[in-house]
């Protein structure tokens, strides 16, 4: 069944199996691949986009139950906090291999949008769902307080 | 800053983005230029008149046809320009990468090797990732040695190609080449001031002869300004836009996705299926019975069913409604606790002898005071946050392949022999790897893709869910350790005993090998560098029933992780302090040679005398992670310090764990202290991630990892029962020093991780008084180390 979403601003329109979560939309059937896989049930965050504004696991999401939401992936997210985010992370050369650092950038931007001055225990209380196995988290807490400074 | 994407386009800009340079379009045709882009007409201030750079017409010139290149077998392989270097006419410097980006930066690396003696601008080199082909000597990105196969040879490619920049601009000036000079991706008049740019030189420059290496001037250390220099990644700034292709997310036109059933034992198969209700399942398209798999191992598929769908959703709930029915095969029996306790046996009794000094046993009898122990590792996964995935397309005669693997030419001759087909007609190429530890130089994965594509005529994505990474892995080897040691009146070590049992790597290419190889004694224990007078190793023999394979760092991770407890126990024995007993074990700085004492020892492949076992570095990164640390501060009660050093990858690495550890167990680790000595370093910035990496992944493995099996099954199968460390349990704070040396290169990828495990059980031991000697040491669930319940001796 054809059912319309909102993703980064765009309509799109897509034919997918009742109950398909949002990730293997958003990768297999609109070619959004920054939006990542690592576990399928909402344990490793790499596949964390924002629906409304909040982080969300694509991976355990039924597309169908998203109409009328505003969606936004690693391909869109924008604003203070993401551009701080983001050149906090280019800066430090966070990522590794950069397959979680999807997830963790749209989990840190979510961070800094509601929190521009995060503690240590606010950086572990946000980015302890998203798994990070090159174990970049010395260069993520760097990179969020360097980030939550240049805001 | 440009960069190439890898050369997949993806289905919906096929046609926006064309097709890219081929990598190696230059080495037909001898030239350097890439082909695309306009000339960029240079505009500077020569002295007070503006000066316009004139563009170079390089037919104008007459040239003999140059020479074959001499630099095909310089010191690591081919250095011919061309292989690695084109320059279009816009001034892109595109530098081909043979090696796989997972995260080590190898990219970067590379370019700055290349770039540095090349004198290119920084900001105009794109990457090219290279094909599987020989043509590029090694590409098995494993071992933590990209840097030191590739160094001098991309340097002299480097240098080569600025020497013929520099001639071809003296050529068009009519000038001696030594009034030329280049920096920067220009080439200068030094009497006047006017500059060539390479972009408008590279064309003329590919006419002339390629130089010999004894006419090739590599510039000194000092006047490196890429090599050893903190250059930010050239993958990041793409990372950040959710940019850039691994392997799981190659796109094709036509493509369909699918996901495997495998038997849950090793040569496990499938006796029947059903799969009518898999049909029924939305998007699902058909079932391919894939072979079944034969002993040994090697990198051949597992068998099983594969589900083809419309998308990876679909194929995932089509494999959840098939009906199998398996035969267990000769696994089945396979239950790791009880193997726990054959290995453990196996190690109290003796072994064969692998290295040998003096006499250990009347050494031991001897002894005022002996103390004994026995370790334990379970196995563990890789569990790269990417898992296996890999596409391949097939069209009759042809196979084209795209996947996150480590070593493209072994994929392609897996692929070959696998599919009965030539190699000529397979072209594999690498992604991006999201992180590979080992797990993506197996390339059964591919085969998979490479046998459903074939099936079902179109483009296939396999893609490993997070459970068959777990279950279906090629493991880190299970190990028990026994140690013993003698001490004198004085507490000096007299005696040394060592005996390591595990099943080998290679049972997984030959089943019926239980022997551990020269090359995993070489990780840690017949390379023990400890001066006691009488030392022993020895190995017990285990068989292997489940694929072993390398995981980062390899043996050296058990064996470091005993040998490094063990000291620290020898030097509780002796009531000496834990730094200062390490260093009298390791003796006066002096060069070793484990042959000498009866070891097979490959040292990594490398000569002893250009990487000798050099102890006096050994001491070095001990002092300095120990002075980093401030060893020996009074600390609260609770907390400890841990030290432990390695030689790993011919690098030398020592690292300093505090843990506070809470009455109940609970523990955290408020620092880590780590020196290396790597020798020379391309990128310090990059050196640190990995150390921070390197030891977190560790640590990350000794507090949680266990893969166990269960009638031959493996038990774990998601992140809640295989666990990682997560950013809550993180260190919080990870300080780096990084040794200055003019040494050739070690590696940097692994040897973070061997050290990490025994400074931190080594800690616990400060802090709480017990010694754990059992891996992991918390497990899959909750906080608290599992204790023993009596004190150490
Ligand atoms: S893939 Fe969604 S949380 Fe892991
Ligand atoms: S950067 Fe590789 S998994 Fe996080």
């Amino acid at each position: 069944m054809a059912i319309t979403l909102t993703i980064n601003g765009k309509s799109e329109t897509v034919d997918a199996a009742p109950g398909t979560p949002l990730l293997w939309v958003l990768r297999d059937h609109l070619q959004m691949t920054g939006t990542k896989f690592g576990c399928g049930v909402a344990q490793c965050g790499a596949c964390t986009v924002h629906v409304d504004g909040e982080p969300t696991r694509a991976c355990v999401t039924p597309h169908d139950t998203l109409e009328g939401a505003q969606i936004t992936t690693i391909e869109g997210v924008s604003g203070d906090a993401a551009d701080a985010i983001r050149n906090a992370w280019v800066a430090n050369d966070v990522p590794q291999c950069g397959y979680c650092q999807s997830g963790q950038i749209m989990a840190a931007t979510a961070l800094l949008r509601d929190n521009p001055s995060p503690d240590d225990a606010a950086i572990d209380e946000a980015m302890s769902g998203n798994l990070c196995r090159c174990a970049t988290y010395m260069s993520i807490r760097r990179a969020i307080k360097e980030a939550a400074a240049a805001l | 800053m440009l960069m190439r994407d890898l050369g997949i386009i993806p289905a919906q800009k096929a046609d926006a983005a064309g097709e890219g340079p081929s990598p190696y379009v230059n080495l037909s045709r001898r030239a350097f230029v890439g082909g695309a882009g306009l000339f960029v007409l240079g505009v500077t201030l020569a002295g007070c008149s503006t000066y316009v750079e004139p563009e170079i017409d390089a037919d104008a010139f007459d040239l003999p046809e140059p020479g074959a290149s001499p630099l095909t077998e310089v010191r690591g392989g081919d250095a011919t320009p061309a292989l690695w270097i084109a320059i279009d006419r816009d001034g892109a410097v595109k530098i081909t990468c043979h090696r796989s980006e997972m995260g080590q930066q190898v990219w970067t690396s590379m370019a700055q090797i290349v770039a540095d003696e090349l004198e290119a601008d920084w900001d105009k080199v794109e990457i090219i990732q290279a094909e599987g082909h020989e043509r590029y000597g090694d590409q098995n990105t494993d071992g933590s040695r990209s840097v030191r196969f590739n160094f001098h040879r991309l340097r002299v490619a480097g240098a080569a190609m600025r020497q013929m920049l520099v001639a071809a601009a003296a050529l068009y000036w009519k000038l001696p080449v030594e009034q030329c000079s280049a920096k920067g991706g220009l080439v200068s008049n030094t009497q006047n001031d006017e500059t060539l740019s390479y972009g408008n030189l590279a064309e003329l420059a590919g006419k002339l002869e390629i130089p010999a290496e004894a006419d090739i001037t590599l510039k000194t250390p000092k006047e490196w300004r890429y090599i050893n220099a903190e250059i930010p990644s050239l993958t990041v700034p793409r990372i950040v836009r959710g940019e850039g292709t691994f392997g799981i997310d190659v796109q094709r036109p036509g493509m369909v996705y699918a996901v495997v059933a495998r038997p849950p034992q090793l040569f496990g198969r499938v006796s029947s299926f059903d799969d009518a209700k898999t049909l029924e399942v939305p998007g699902v398209l058909k079932t391919v019975r894939l072979p079944d798999a034969r002993p040994p191992a090697l990198f051949q598929p597992l068998g099983g069913v594969a589900v083809v769908a419309r998308d990876t959703w679909a194929a995932i709930e089509g494999r959840r409604a098939l009906e199998i029915a398996w035969a267990a095969g000769p696994n089945a029996g396979y239950d790791s606790d009880a193997f726990a306790e054959q290995l453990k046996a196996t190690a109290r009794a003796s072994g064969k002898v692998r290295r040998a000094r003096g006499d250990v046993p009347a050494a031991l009898a001897a002894a005022k005071k002996r103390v004994s122990a026995e370790y334990y590792a379970p196995h563990l996964g890789q569990t790269p946050m990417e898992p296996p995935s890999a596409t391949a397309e097939w069209d009759g005669d042809r196979l084209e392949c795209w996947a996150c693997v480590q070593d493209p030419q072994s994929t392609r001759a897996t692929l070959a022999e696998a599919l009965g087909i030539d190699k000529e007609n397979i072209k594999v190429t690498p992604t991006w790897l999201g992180g590979a530890f080992g797990r993506k130089s197996k390339p059964d994965f591919v085969v998979e893709a490479a046998l459903i594509a074939r099936d079902v005529g179109k483009p296939v994505k396999v893609t490993w869910t997070r459970e068959d990474d777990i279950r279906h892995g090629y493991f880190h080897s299970v190990s028990a350790q026994y140690c013993e040691g003698g001490l004198d009146a004085d507490g000096k070590c007299t005696a040394w005993l060592h005996r390591t049992v595990f099943p080998p790597i290679s049972s997984t290419f030959d089943n019926t090998v239980a022997e551990p190889s020269d090359g995993e004694m070489g990780m840690g224990a017949s390379d023990v560098p400890f001066a006691m007078p009488n030392l022993r190793v020895e190995s017990g023999n285990a068989k292997g029933h489940v694929r072993i394979g390398w995981l980062r760092s390899v043996a050296n991770i058990y064996h470091a992780f005993a040998v490094q407890s063990f000291a620290a126990e020898l030097a509780h024995a002796a009531g000496r302090d834990q730094k200062d007993y390490l260093l009298e074990l390791i003796g006066p700085p002096r060069k070793i040679d484990p042959e000498t004492e009866g070891a097979k020892y490959g040292n990594y492949g490398a000569s002893l005398e250009e990487y000798p076992i050099d102890t006096g570095r050994l001491r070095n990164v001990l002092e300095k992670a120990a002075a980093m640390a401030e060893w020996g501060r009074k600390l609260p009660a609770g907390r400890g310090l841990g030290i432990a050093v390695h030689r790993s990858f011919l690098s030398y690495i020592a690292t300093v764990v505090e843990v506070a550890v809470k009455p109940d167990g609970s523990l955290s680790i408020p620092g880590v202290w780590l020196a290396v000595d790597a020798g020379t370093v391309i990128n310090p910035r990059h050196v640190r991630a990995q150390m921070e990496g390197g030891t977190i992944y560790a640590l990350s493995n000794a507090l949680y990892g266990a893969i166990t099996a269960k009638d031959g099954a493996i038990v774990q199968d998601n992140f809640p029962s295989w666990r990682l460390m997560r950013m809550r349990e993180a260190p919080r704070a990870f300080e780096v020093e990084i040794v200055a040396s003019d040494a050739p290169p070690g590696g940097v990828g692994e040897p973070a991780s061997p050290p990490a495990a025994p400074a931190l059980a080594n800690a616990i031991f400060a802090a709480t008084g017990h010694r754990m000697r059992t891996l992991p040491l918390i497990g899959a669930e909750g906080s608290k180390l599992k204790l023993p319940t009596k004190q150490s001796a």
